[in-house]
């Protein structure tokens, strides 16, 4: 495993920089779109309500490798040129913030309903109350499942590999393709994306004792 | 003493991963005597190749040269009540599955390579391919030459090609794909601006999509072989043998002429 690593290293380390910059696009931007699905979901205005449900229901339950094929074959045909890593990023993004929906919905919806009703009583509007009342209790909430979800995406980043993205998993394919030593390579590669989970994992879990429900 | 514990279970779960690299491979066993004992040679094949290999959507089944070439082989090696099971192998999977033991060989529009000759045994030479380019109709690309700085040329994982167009176009970008369907995809969407393999793989997609034509001739030479696992020399002699008896009485020609015969710009006797 050693010889691979110490051998491939250029190649190894450009995967992971890609597989790095992939996640981190993935993972701001399906936070976002996420939230915002989110609060559709459980907006009190039917139509934004059916829109964030659809949503999310189409987006959780096709495979992440149609929808970044999907990108790849039939954007490039009809809307914009884009390359490997965008049409994988954009995949991942949009994959990524259905799963973050839900639990973000499920967040907002676990805090009682005397927290809404009682900031509305003293006068505060609804995006007012979402905000200061609900937001910061939601968050504390949703903080171990929101990160089994980006844990979740930075594996799932080697879906690059399948549209010539030039991550970590497509220089892993590629070196055990040149060197036949398909187990170490594969094992290297496992290594590397621990030393990209592990650190986030024990970030989730330090934020998670920080702001511990009291 | 919590952390010690976390130290200690990796460390566990990181040698059971080394102990099991270091084992000895099941697929040591002679095969030719297997397959004469079950009456079945499993073989490793294509599936998304025409021509070679191709997956008959209606029937069900495989179809192609390689096919007709392990079926004929199977029957030279055990008789005619041999059978030959198919299984679906792509570029990047094939030495993987013959090292493992999942398929006794490897007939895959495989190009016989000094390097992949250090990890596998090869028959002789059924088929005489070399690699060409493929490009949309009226494409500036006449050849290998015209490929300029920033060009990306798409190819499959695990082939020799990929290694063959960055030696004959190290300007050019090349773009990896797990298969020759997801490769013509990709050419089709614009996603490169030539996809490059064996001619006899790039006839197959013209013949599918005749928007899209061979251009410039082959500029390698990659004869292909059966493959096994290192150390077969029963079955690499077993299967040089049927080769040859299919060459002599006609088996062979006949099924050159069956898939490559009325393929136009296709020259038969380059590749025999």
């Amino acid at each position: 495993m050693l010889n691979i690593l110490v051998n491939n290293f250029p190649e190894l380390m450009s995967g992971l920089g890609y597989t790095l910059m992939s996640s981190l696009i993935a993972l701001v931007g399906s936070l976002i779109i996420g939230t915002a699905f989110a609060l559709m979901e459980i907006s009190t205005h039917r139509w934004l309500s059916v829109i964030g449900n659809v949503y999310v229901e189409v987006v959780r339950n096709i495979p992440l490798l149609v929808i970044t094929m999907a990108f790849y074959v039939i954007v490039p045909q009809y809307i914009a040129q884009i390359d490997g890593f965008t049409a994988g990023t954009i995949g991942l993004t949009i994959y990524t913030s259905a799963f973050i929906a839900e639990t973000v919905r499920a967040g907002i919806q676990s805090v009682a309903v005397g927290q809404m009703e009682g900031a509305r009583s003293v006068g505060m509007t609804y995006t007012q109350a979402m905000i200061q009342i609900i937001f910061p209790q939601a968050f504390k909430i949703v903080i171990p499942p929101l990160g089994n979800q980006f844990i979740n995406l930075v594996k799932n980043s080697s879906i690059l590999a399948f549209v010539a993205g030039f991550d970590l998993m497509y220089q892993g394919k590629i070196i055990a393709n040149a060197t036949f030593n398909t187990f170490d390579t594969y094992l290297a590669v496992g290594v590397l994306y621990l030393i990209l989970t592990m650190p986030l994992s024990y970030f989730m879990r330090y934020l998670e004792k920080k702001w511990a429900v009291a | 003493m919590k952390k010690l514990h976390h130290l200690i279970a990796l460390i566990g779960l990181l040698s059971v991963l080394l102990i099991a690299g270091c084992g000895k491979s099941i697929a040591s066993q002679d095969v030719l005597q297997h397959a004469k004992q079950t009456n079945t040679i499993v073989w490793g094949v294509k599936a998304d190749t025409r021509l070679f290999g191709l997956m008959n959507t209606k029937s069900g089944n495989i179809e192609g040269f390689d096919i007709d070439m392990a079926k004929a082989i199977t029957k030279q090696i055990l008789g005619p009540k041999g059978k030959a099971e198919l299984v679906q192998v792509t570029s990047d999977t094939r030495v993987p599955m013959i090292k493992g033991g999942n398929i006794d060989a490897i007939i895959a529009t495989m190009t016989i390579t000094p390097d992949r000759e250090k990890v596998l045994n090869f028959t002789q030479s059924y088929f005489a391919a070399g690699q060409s380019l493929l490009v949309k109709k009226g494409s500036p690309i006449h050849s290998v030459k015209d490929l300029k700085k920033g060009d990306k040329v798409i190819g499959v994982q695990g082939s020799t090609s990929v290694d063959n167009i960055q030696k004959a176009a190290p300007q050019a970008t090349v773009l990896q794909l797990s298969d020759y369907a997801q490769a013509f995809t990709a050419l089709k969407s614009g996603q490169g601006v030539a996809v490059t393999t064996d001619n006899g793989i790039l006839y197959g997609m013209s013949k599918q999509d005749p928007n899209y034509v061979v251009v410039g001739g082959a500029f390698t030479k990659e004869p292909y072989g059966i493959a096994l696992n290192k150390g077969q020399t029963n079955m690499t002699n077993a299967m040089n043998k049927a080769i040859n008896t299919l060459r002599k009485n006609g088996t062979y020609e006949k099924l050159i002429n069956k898939w490559f015969g009325d393929i136009p710009g296709f020259d038969i006797k380059e590749v025999e």
